[in-house]
């Protein structure tokens, strides 16, 4: 490594707009050889954007980025490849149907050879393994790696092409405690070789633990820089949001009854994990919170509780009654509310207006119809309702929810869940991808609803939002659930190693 | 001859190969554009215009190659207009299909219409004729029913090796099997998904279009109006039927091309009891039947008839 | 290139975008009268006056219009579910089928009633041909689109089997087809000794019930969302697959009133060419309408000109009457792109 830092690359004054959104206003920072920046800042403020610029997948309305003293063209990923960037995406870019090798040489060869040059792949992809500690099977097809596997394949498909920049967004996501150690020793491995590398993250800790400077983003602006020796996890959480980070007040409540009881549930396996004799109870006036390494069944049971999986095996019970048919309506029917992970996708039907996607829930009620036929006026005053109670901004209860913000889409989730005062609530990822404020408001109204004596299901990938709002705590690993703890019974420590599978539950008590 | 003799006749394998012959040049094109992820509803179309394309070029003076060529190239133009509408502007493929498929059937009856405006039964030209390949079709039926067949036979079944070849072997037929699985790790590699999925939709429309012209131009060396019949819509159960493999499609055709001829010569031998229309709705429910049965293991391409922006994960 | 979606157009950007559609279509569709040697003017005035210059002409693309009318419905109903109906075409010619069977004597009932029952079977008929793909969709996960269109050729060889078989009319001189219906079974004519019939009536007012259908009801919205968001209308717990089920039943039975109307008020019997491709044409007339059903009466009646309009153009000048096919084409192609411009902008870089 030399003593004289040089600088790898520069990006100046990148500005990037989505309509009337400013994703990146003004950003300039330069990254030296051999160094770890972290790019700090919660979701939304503007990260990926920014690396999507400097990959070339989007173009920038203002700025430049240069790699070795070279200005890169704009919206041009090959070049941004050939300048030696290469990135590890939060979702990943593997082609399932096919191996290893053959993801990893796409694009490295001319596309108009007659045929793949294997062998020369094969051995340049046996000798990074073994310099860099990747292990991976190179005809194995993608479909059948763990993730952890797939992030070094990612990692390989840098490194094949001779990255010497290396940009990880959010690699931890999906990754065990443990899985993350070693990828932490693999970014340690490619620095001592005069890498560099820019980390992206929203979690403290690990930036915390990898990087030698942050840079933390606060609504697409650069907030603060930071030499990592030089601050410290409550500087840069303030920096992150703007504001001292004071942990939502939660009064006492004392639990009541069981609203909602899964006793030893399984289901079937579709995509991704499946629940596995899972027994959980909710009660009145307590927040569960559910934590877990994203892709560990928690989708299962988000799905179970929404009605729009059924249970292979064990039962669900309601108010003390077990559920025989159970789908979305029966879920409804019995006051169960609830705010879906993704609120584009499953949440909202995005080319509908306000008015429509409000009542989704509940157009066949009395309420809104009458013989089959829609009272278009009750439900645009129930709109107007929703938008007045739970403030929420958008033109006219006659646009499209498409058009809508996330914050002010959730809202409107919010509202049309909670207006009828559920007893049961399962919020799925409620935050994910907020601003600030639209997430201490979820928050409060999560404790409201709580206060008033519903029971509430928080599955968050955020262990400090689980930390501070439930009153017992759940871990989810590998579609099993562990024991309930208590608030603050368990350290974050422990309840990583319940995360990655190493806890002491077998879990058939009921929890 | 009962109905079981039909099968060991080298006659009828003979005309199984020869029916199954543009099913084949047409099920690898839209193969080819369903691995890039472009469901191409265009094939019914593209083949008539292909059939009228390559069959025109002969009429006019052409020499048959150059009618082959010809038919190619209208159906690639097709397969541009087609790829421009659903791969950067992401309409419905569904629809789009559908249009270019109206598209190119009206236009090809325009042309033909206004290029003999006055015909009444459709002139024949001097098509490609049965070419014996030395040696090999002496052997005792499956010679004969493979290699004494018209070059553009042969040029069928060279088109599934190569196919079969570029998508397994050949980097760019990875890149295309990438963007039908998942665009982002073609984009991440540096290609462009855009142009991937136009090459892969233009390529495979020229080879529906010369499925098409194999009809008037190896098999019944006239254009007559609705000559495709539905043997579009066949080869894309045909595709579903082959699991998106070149070699399974290919069996699949010449299963089906045998089914196809083994009811017409069964249409013979019931003498008139069974009405014939019976015999020739078979086709049409064994690819109905076809679809069923490999629904439920089907597995798709991915990214199959879902639009890619650049950026998109 | 990106498409990014616009704010709630105004009116004025809601039609400009499909006033330049039509405009292209012309312009491509004037090259191709060019090629044919003849001028594009004259060439679209005879069309205009051979579509609605005169009374007689009038009639006839009002009448040529009504089974677009039911088959453009039938389309857009579906479309909106995002049920890919391509089969209207099979649909109609199995609706053409049920009015020959019941109408030709089989049911001695006084037309007030026996009109509507034959109406019923024939929607009955048009529904259970499209509910089998729908159930496919459901079941096994089986494109209707394949299946749909598979269908249109195995009923067009039914309907030949039966017109030289039990349909077959003993006094047809051998031609495969029908007898005629009894009186009873014929709609009336709107005007004494024109070939407008009733028909017209009913397709409008079919247009009418599905727009309430479509806009004031519970069925109409779920419509509209599991075509929208399948994934988000099953998770506000609307029952997708049964939803898909009504859908069809409604589109396969628009479908047959085509073939009905045809065989009832025009035709009088059912041949092998009751329909020049009427089912196909739906697509367009919905596409150009915007799945508005409406809007299907004006642009059934707009696609109806351009055939009636290029029929009798193409006996004067020296240009196909397929012209009118490319036309109808071109405008469904530039039409899904001036409805993408209404709603997208797309940005160079």
């Amino acid at each position: 490594m030399t003593t004289e830092p040089s600088i790898v690359l520069r990006l100046s004054g990148i500005t990037k707009r989505f309509g009337p959104l400013v994703a990146n206003d003004a950003i300039s920072f330069d990254l030296q050889r051999g160094e770890v920046i972290a790019l700090l800042g919660e979701n939304g403020a503007g990260k990926t954007t920014l690396m999507n610029i400097l990959f070339g997948h989007y173009v920038a309305d203002g700025g430049s980025v240069e790699a070795f003293g070279n200005q890169l063209p704009p919206g041009d990923p090959r070049a941004a490849l050939d300048a030696g960037i290469g990135m590890v995406h939060q979702h990943f870019t593997l082609a399932d149907n096919m191996t290893v090798l053959e993801n990893i040489s796409l694009g490295t060869q001319s596309l108009w050879r007659p045929r793949l040059d294997r062998a020369a792949a094969r051995r340049r992809i046996g000798q990074l393994a073994a310099d860099f500690g990747l292990a991976v099977e190179p005809d194995a097809t993608v479909a059948s790696l763990s993730v952890g596997e797939r992030q070094r394949v990612e990692i390989l498909k840098a490194l094949y092409r001779d990255a010497r920049i290396l940009i990880l967004d959010e690699p931890t996501a999906v990754l065990t405690p443990a899985e993350t150690d070693a990828l932490f020793r693999t970014l340690k491995l490619l620095v001592a070789k005069g890498l560099s590398i820019i980390f992206i993250s929203h979690k403290l800790n690990e930036v915390m633990a990898v990087s030698d400077r942050v840079l933390v983003l606060r609504s697409g602006r650069l907030s603060g820089e930071r030499l990592t020796r030089d601050t410290e996890r409550k500087e840069l959480a303030a920096l992150m949001v703007g504001q001292e980070v004071k942990p939502a007040e939660v009064a006492a409540v004392e639990p009541g009854a069981e609203l909602l009881v899964l006793d030893n549930v399984s289901t079937a396996r579709r995509n991704g994990a499946a629940l596995d004799r899972v027994s959980l109870s909710l009660r009145a006036g307590e927040i569960t919170g559910l934590a877990g390494v994203s892709g560990n069944g928690q989708a299962a049971l988000a799905a179970l509780i929404s009605g729009t999986e059924r249970p292979t095996a064990g039962t669900i019970v309601i108010g003390g009654a077990p559920m025989g048919e159970w789908s979305p309506r029966t879920a409804l029917g019995h006051g169960v509310a609830r705010i879906p992970e993704d609120r584009h996708a499953v949440g909202t039907i995005g080319d509908m207006s306000v008015t429509e996607n409000v009542i989704a829930e509940r157009y066949r009620s009395e309420r809104f119809s009458r013989m089959g036929f829609l009272d278009w006026k009750a439900a645009r005053r129930f709109a107007e309702k929703i938008i007045a109670d739970y403030d929420v901004k958008c033109p006219s209860p006659e646009a499209r929810i498409r058009l809508l913000s996330g914050g002010n889409m959730q809202k409107l989730i919010l509202g049309r869940a909670l207006d009828p005062e559920p007893a049961v609530i399962l919020a799925s990822q409620p935050t994910r991808g907020l601003d600030v404020g639209a997430v201490s408001y979820v928050h409060r109204m999560l404790l409201a609803a709580r206060q008033r004596g519903a029971a509430v299901l928080l599955i968050s990938e955020d262990l400090e939002e689980i930390m501070a709002l439930s009153d017992r705590i759940v871990v989810m690993s590998k579609g099993r659930l562990s024991a309930p703890s208590a608030r603050g019974e368990r350290t974050i420590r422990e309840l990583g190693e319940l995360m990655a599978g190493h806890g002491d539950e077998r879990g058939d008590h009921a929890a | 001859m009962d109905a079981l003799e039909i099968l060991f006749t080298a006659s009828f394998w003979v005309a199984a190969v020869r029916i199954a012959s543009p099913l084949i040049f047409a099920t690898m094109g839209e193969l080819i554009c369903e691995r890039a992820g472009v469901l191409n509803l265009g094939i019914e179309g593209i083949m008539t215009a292909g059939a009228f394309a390559g069959w025109f070029t002969v009429y006019a003076g052409g020499d048959l190659w150059t009618g082959v060529l010809v038919a190619a190239l209208a159906g690639a133009m097709f397969g541009l207009l087609h790829a421009t509408l659903t791969v950067p502007l992401g309409l419905s493929q569904h629809v789009v299909g559908i249009g270019i498929t109206l598209l190119a059937t009206s236009l090809t009856y325009f042309t033909y219409r206004l290029a003999l405006p006055e015909v009444t039964s459709p002139p024949k030209i001097e098509a490609f004729q049965p070419l014996p390949i030395p040696g090999l079709s002496k052997i005792p039926v499956l010679g004969e029913a493979l290699f004494t067949q018209t070059p553009l036979t042969y040029l069928a079944f060279l088109t599934v090796a190569v196919v079969a070849w570029v998508l397994y072997r050949a980097p760019v037929g990875l890149a295309v099997r990438a963007a039908g699985e998942n665009p982002s790790a073609v984009e991440a590699q540096g290609i462009s998904v855009t142009a991937i999925r136009i090459g892969a939709v233009m390529a495979g429309s020229a080879l529906m279009a010369v499925g098409g012209a194999f009809l008037t131009m190896s098999a019944f060396n006239s254009f007559f109006f609705e000559m495709i019949n539905g043997r579009g819509w066949i080869c894309i159960a045909l595709v579903v039927f082959g699991s998106w493999r070149p070699g399974k499609a290919l069996i699949g055709a010449i299963l089906f091309a045998a089914f196809d001829a083994y009811q017409v010569r069964l249409q013979q031998l019931s003498g008139g009891i069974v009405p014939y229309q019976v015999f020739l709705m078979m086709p049409y429910a064994l690819s109905i039947l076809a679809l069923i049965l490999v629904a439920r293991r089907a597995t798709y391409p991915k990214a199959l008839m879902i639009p890619y922006q650049k950026g998109e994960r | 290139m990106r498409l990014e979606p616009k704010p709630a157009p105004s009116l004025a950007v809601t039609l400009i975008y499909p006033v330049a559609a039509i405009a292209a279509t012309l312009v491509f569709t004037s090259l191709l009268v060019l090629v044919a040697g003849a001028s594009p003017l004259s060439v679209f005035y005879l069309v205009a006056k051979g579509a609605a210059g005169s009374q007689f002409a009038l009639l006839e693309t009002l009448t040529r219009a009504t089974p677009l009318i039911f088959t453009g419905l039938a389309v857009a109903v579906a479309f909106r579910a995002k049920l890919w109906n391509i089969g209207a075409e099979a649909q109609l010619y199995i609706g053409g089928v049920v009015t020959v069977v019941l109408g030709t004597g089989a049911l001695p009932l006084a037309a007030p009633v026996l009109i509507p029952v034959i109406m019923i079977a024939a929607m009955a008929a048009g529904a259970a041909l499209l509910l089998g793909p729908a159930f496919l969709k459901t079941r096994f996960g089986v494109d209707e689109v394949v299946t749909t269109l598979l269908l249109n050729f195995i009923v067009l060889l039914f309907v030949s089997m039966l017109l030289e078989g039990v349909l077959k009319d003993p006094m047809g001189l051998g031609w495969p087809q029908s007898q005629k219906v009894i009186a009873e079974a014929q709609l009336p004519r709107i005007i004494q000794g024109k070939r407008l019939h009733y028909g017209f009536v009913i397709a409008i007012v079919s247009a009418i019930v599905v727009w309430v259908i479509m806009k004031k009801t519970a069925l109409g919205y779920e419509m509209r969302a599991v075509g929208n968001n399948p994934e988000g209308a099953r998770f506000v717990g609307i029952p997708v697959n049964k939803v898909l089920m009504k859908t069809a039943v409604l589109s396969g039975g628009l479908a047959a009133l085509a073939g009905f109307s045809e065989v009832s008020g025009l035709k009088g019997n059912l041949t092998l060419d009751l329909s020049p491709g009427y089912g196909y044409s739906g697509i367009v007339v919905a596409m150009l309408a915007m799945l508005n059903p409406v809007g299907v009466i004006a642009s059934a009646i707009f696609v109806a000109g351009i055939f009636v309009g290029a029929d009798s153009m193409s006996r004067v000048a020296k240009v196909p009457s397929y012209i009118a096919d490319v036309m109808v084409a071109t405008s469904l192609l530039t039409m899904v792109v001036a409805i993408l411009l209404t709603r997208f902008r797309v940005r160079w870089r």
